[in-house]
């Protein structure tokens, strides 16, 4: 198992090199002359040159490459103009908010997606088959950032239900002890439940719209996947051999069917992480997304190549997840290894 | 030739009926490519002049779709948007589909490094989640719609190269293409009057399933502000100025833009599940 662990690291390299090439070139790409930016309007052509010398923007694009990669491992991803701050600590601080919203809405999804794929499997033709197909191909279709405007038209403005489609807590309540940088998980450590149920109401709408987004791949897969596990042979020994047929569904049917599901989860997530960033705007929420969206609008770059070195890290590093998971569901995996 | 289209129109209606949604996402793909090519001689109003009517006035017989805080026509705005929109997507489409599907059928047709390194590429792509990547493009490129396409482009490259290269490497072993080979027929020759000939198919297939994804993504971008600059008129970035009325309940100014866009993607996404159907049954999901 460690070794086959270890085989799917040493597989995600290529991976992270291609990532991190790719952001450089970005950066060396960027609009303007950022000695010509440091410098000022009033720069001469000297202190241009003094600065281009000490960016190091007068070397090889290889050496550049190098200093860039050393900066990065030392944690020096530049600086955010518009707040001050180094660029790292802005996307630790914003992280957990995207992380807690993500993983809520993909909870959410995998919730509702899966029952509802394995219903329409089970009865093809029927209508909850229809309502899968209707709701999947709708889903897709969803601009994710019109579908959070409509939710808080309803039920923020009409129906008064949700709290005000801004950040992540009422502004009179204060944000638990910092733990995980989750809101639900802290508030409930500090036993502060009124934190709780408040973090809860302000993560509901943008939960339910990036889910809405998500769910639509989901639940085609695991209702494809399924009905292609039910007519496999296995299947019908199983039945004829006189097993429940809840046994038949769930222990043969659908671990089998769960396999290539986790292989779209793949898919899913870039969906989310990118939806994320429209959902942040939409709900003014605190996390990376919105940090890169203020930082582009002011043209400050380096937050904006921080903000996708991160969440291409962060990707990778799922995907990598989902690998290994794969290799616990799978038991033939361990085999062929 | 007329019992080929009689078969034809035969499929055509079975898929139909199995499907009524077919024939409505037709007929609003054709109403949506009119309106792209006739939009600004049928707009009611100019879609960029101010004041046309009272500001932020709702629907009404005037303005059915009601007017923005500067008095601009929502119903002309949105009509002009479609050619902007529309055209974005099939641009940026056409350009992935393009070099995607040469570098696609090149590393499917003679495999070894060619095949790695438009592998590698994909996957380099694959590896960033999609969106992000087109912002983090047009960030780095310049914020113009030229860009927009640029970085839309990129991220569908992937998904035409997988389907070239896999078709490719299939029919590389076909009969036919055997039989052109041993006619001493020269390797470029086979690939580009045998192989990509027949790629094209569920290449098509591969572009209408793409294209909603891809005006999703533009205006997904220009919702952000990247890309299209006001006062132009673009789905997205009309959503995005109706945002911050949807809270004081102004309602109009986001949900007609949102609402046409929504359909603009849902219609392309239903013309593309029943080409697939009508092509590759099999892959039906």
């Amino acid at each position: 198992m460690i070794s086959t662990i270890l085989k799917r690291l040493l597989g995600a390299i290529p991976n992270l090199i291609g990532v991190v090439v790719v952001t450089f070139l970005l950066t060396r790409a960027l609009p303007g002359d950022p000695a010509a930016f440091f410098a000022g309007a009033s720069g001469t052509a000297e202190a241009v040159e003094e600065i281009r010398k000490k960016l190091g923007l007068d070397k090889s694009l290889p050496e550049q490459f190098i200093v860039y990669v050393r900066d990065l491992a030392r944690g020096d991803w530049g600086m955010s103009h518009a707040t001050g701050q180094s660029v790292l600590t802005e996307l630790t601080t914003r992280l957990p908010a995207s992380l807690e919203l993500t993983l809520a809405a993909l909870f959410l999804a995998v919730i509702v997606a899966i029952p509802l794929g394995i219903l329409a499997a089970t009865r093809p033709g029927s209508w909850i088959d229809h309502l899968c197909r209707g709701i999947a191909t709708a889903g897709v279709s969803l601009p994710t950032f019109f579908t959070g405007l409509l939710l808080a038209y309803v039920f923020y403005f009409l129906l008064g239900w949700a709290p005000a489609p801004l950040g992540r807590l009422d502004p009179y309540l204060s944000a638990p002890a910092q733990v995980t940088g989750f809101y639900l998980i802290d508030s409930l450590i500090a036993r502060d439940f009124a934190v709780f149920v408040g973090a809860l109401k302000q993560l509901i709408l943008p939960t339910v719209t990036l889910a809405l987004f998500v769910l639509a791949p989901l639940a085609r897969m695991t209702r494809a996947s399924m009905l292609g596990v039910l007519s496999a042979d296995f299947i019908r020994t199983a039945r004829a051999s006189g097993l429940a047929p809840r046994t038949v569904l769930f222990t043969y049917a659908f671990r089998n069917a769960l396999l290539p599901v986790m292989t779209t989860l793949g898919m899913v997530f870039s969906f989310l992480l990118g939806s994320n960033v429209l959902v942040e705007k939409v709900f003014a929420w605190p996390g990376i997304g919105s940090f890169a969206i203020e930082a582009l609008v002011a043209s400050d770059y380096a937050p904006v190549q921080g903000f996708v070195l991160s969440m291409a890290l962060l990707y990778v590093l799922l995907n990598l997840s989902i690998d290994i998971a794969y290799g616990f569901v799978d038991p033939r995996m361990k085999i062929e290894n | 030739m007329t019992s080929v289209w009689q078969k034809r129109l035969q499929t055509l209606r079975y898929v139909v009926g199995e499907n009524p949604l077919s024939l409505a996402a037709f007929l609003l793909f054709a109403a949506f490519v009119l309106l792209a090519l006739v939009g600004p001689s049928i707009a009611p109003f100019d879609a960029l002049a101010s004041n046309v009517g009272a500001p932020l006035s709702p629907p009404s017989l005037a303005h059915w779709f009601g007017t923005d805080s500067l008095g601009r026509d929502i119903l002309s705005r949105v009509i002009i948007a479609t050619r902007l929109d529309l055209g974005i997507a099939v641009a940026a489409v056409g350009i992935s589909c393009i070099l995607g599907g040469l570098a696609g059928a090149f590393a499917g047709y003679f495999g070894g490094w060619t095949d790695r390194i438009v592998g590698r590429l994909s996957d380099t792509i694959m590896a960033f989640p999609l969106f992000v990547l087109a912002m983090g493009i047009v960030a780095a490129l310049g914020n113009t719609v030229a860009n927009i396409v640029i970085a839309t482009a990129v991220i569908n490259l992937p998904f035409y190269i997988r389907v070239a290269r896999a078709e490719s490497s299939v029919l590389r072993n076909a009969g036919f293409v055997e039989a052109a080979r041993l006619a001493g027929n020269s390797e470029v020759r086979l690939l580009f009057h045998h192989i990509i000939p027949n790629i094209l198919p569920p290449m098509t297939v591969q572009i209408s399933l793409n294209m909603g994804w891809a005006i999703l993504n533009a205006a997904g971008l220009s919702f952000i502000g990247l890309g299209v600059r006001p006062p132009a008129a673009e789905w997205g970035i009309m959503v995005a100025e109706g945002a911050q009325y949807i809270v004081s309940g102004e309602w109009w100014i986001a949900l007609f833009p949102g609402a046409v866009l929504m359909l603009a993607v849902f219609c392309f996404n239903l013309l593309g599940d029943s080409l697939r159907d009508l092509v590759d049954p099999r892959r039906r999901t």
